[in-house]
């Protein structure tokens, strides 16, 4: 089975600060990989360079197919392989749910107004929110924003999702309903990297969880296996979280 | 006070009034739509073009932003006059209008352009928008709706001030208040009724941008809130 998501020996700075000190790892079709580690251990960045928001400057990454790091990189082809959720939503505030979810379908995949409501209204549903389609986002508590930002990417039916530590911003009660969502995606075969702090969903979700470390993958193992790391380091790291 | 208030001897002059304000009319209304037009393509400019226009599209705005409004009407019509054009005084005063009310346009367009977040700029990246599709649906559409009300005010005030272009003898109403009052020796008279015809003028502006801006804005419509 050859690899949807492959980083080889990615390195990656800001000025003096390395930030992504020779991370490889592999996703395979169908995987849930779960990204954790302390804030400022480069897991958005590794994200956002999978999703070429970010050039690296050495190692390479492959993404279904596409090659990151050539010159020679569509980025607008990749971006239809690949959907990303961030923590802040970031929907269009000018917009509807529906609308929010019709924009690239309608700018992108060419799709005509009826059939990309149609689209937007089962995307909606897929994430329980098809009595929201004419809410505006400031209308919409912060979980329903996350599940309409959800929609919106699965929209263009992508390959492989990422998101970035996308219940963060949420209270307890909203951050289930958003799990929800995603477990629901990864049940139904979908690719996923989601870096995340919620150790439980990581375990019960996960294929593998990836412990990255001072922009190092410090420890892989299976997502049933996360109470029993073999590095001391993520020992102390899932016992302060859980 | 023993003044006698006399309108009666303005009546003869109603269709010269109406002219006035149907003049006033046409030059503010051509001189928003190409102000808001070339507005928005100077803050595109200014916010996200190359820096040698950047600075260009600043030093314009700031000159217009820091001369008066009379100075620019007469260097624009005599300017013209000395490139040897022949053009109307009418058409000079759209001229000028536009001059003044782009730069004012650009720079609240360009506080509007500002005001959207890098991350929608990347959401939209992110979902495979084209730059144009994004800048139009993500940057410029917001944008807009949230500066509307500052617009609205700037082209009230343009409204007022076309006034001003009485002084290149552009018909417009205040020209024509002018010649009735030196007809009729009623100048006090004459500029009330002038000052209530552009009081009925700054309503019916506003009524109209309100109905346009109703129509356009569908969340604000919907949600009554500023975006
Ligand atoms: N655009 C940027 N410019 C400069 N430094 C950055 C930038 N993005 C992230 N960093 C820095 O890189 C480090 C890793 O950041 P990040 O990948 O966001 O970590 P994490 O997501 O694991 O918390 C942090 O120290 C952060 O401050
Ligand atoms: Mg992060």
């Amino acid at each position: 089975m050859s690899a949807v998501v492959k980083l080889s020996n990615v390195h990656k700075s800001f000025g003096a600060l390395k930030v992504l000190d020779g991370v490889s790892f592999e996703v395979n079709r169908g995987e849930v990989v779960a990204v954790i580690g302390q804030s400022g251990s480069g897991k958005s960045t590794a994200l956002r360079c999978i999703n070429a928001l970010e050039t690296i400057e050495q190692g390479s990454i492959e993404v279904c197919g596409h090659a990151i790091h050539s010159d020679k990189l569509d980025k607008r082809a990749l971006r239809l392989d690949v959907g990303i959720v961030f923590q802040s939503y970031n929907l269009f505030p000018h917009l509807t749910a529906e609308q929010n979810i019709m924009l690239a379908p309608t700018c992108v995949r060419k799709l005509g107004k009826k059939e990309a409501k149609d689209l937007a209204r089962e995307c909606l549903a897929r994430v329980g929110l098809a009595e929201k389609a004419d809410h505006y986002p400031e209308q919409l508590s912060g979980g329903q924003q996350q599940r309409v930002a959800i929609a919106r990417s699965l929209a263009m039916q992508p390959k492989v999702m990422l998101f970035d530590e996308v219940t963060s911003a949420l209270d307890p009660q909203l951050t289930g309903e958003v799990l929800k969502v995603m477990e629901d995606l990864a049940r139904g075969g979908m690719t996923m990297i989601l870096v995340t702090h919620e150790m439980s969903f990581a375990r019960k979700v996960a294929t593998n969880v990836i412990y990255m470390r001072q922009g190092k993958v410090w420890e892989t193992l299976p997502g049933h296996q996360l109470e029993n790391p073999s590095t001391p380091e993520l020992r102390e790291f899932v016992g302060s979280e859980l | 006070m023993t003044y006698e208030f006399d309108f009666s001897s303005l009546l003869p002059y109603w269709r010269e009034f109406a002219e006035g304000v149907w003049l006033t009319l046409q030059l503010s209304a051509i001189s928003t739509v190409l102000g808001f037009v070339g507005g928005a393509l100077c803050a595109i400019a200014r916010a996200d073009g190359p820096p040698w226009l950047q600075r260009v599209v600043g030093a314009y705005v700031e000159v217009i932003r820091n001369t008066p409004l009379l100075v620019q009407v007469f260097l624009v019509y005599f300017g013209i006059a000395i490139l040897g054009i022949r053009i109307d005084a009418n058409l000079a005063a759209v001229l000028a209008l536009v001059v003044n009310v782009v730069a004012y346009t650009c720079e609240i367009m360009r506080a509007g352009i500002q005001s959207v977040h890098k991350a929608q700029i990347e959401a939209a990246d992110c979902l495979g928008l084209t730059k144009t599709q994004t800048y139009w649906h993500v940057v410029l559409r917001p944008a807009i709706e949230r500066v509307y009300p500052a617009l609205v005010s700037q082209y009230v005030l343009l409204m007022l001030a076309s006034s001003i272009t009485s002084q290149i003898s552009a018909e417009e109403l205040t020209a024509v208040a002018n010649r009735i009052q030196s007809d009729t020796f009623r100048s006090f008279e004459t500029y009330i009724v002038v000052g209530l015809l552009y009081l009925a003028l700054s309503f019916v502006v506003r009524g109209a941008f309100s109905v346009f801006g109703m129509l356009v804005f569908t969340r604000r419509r919907r949600l009554g809130t500023p975006l």
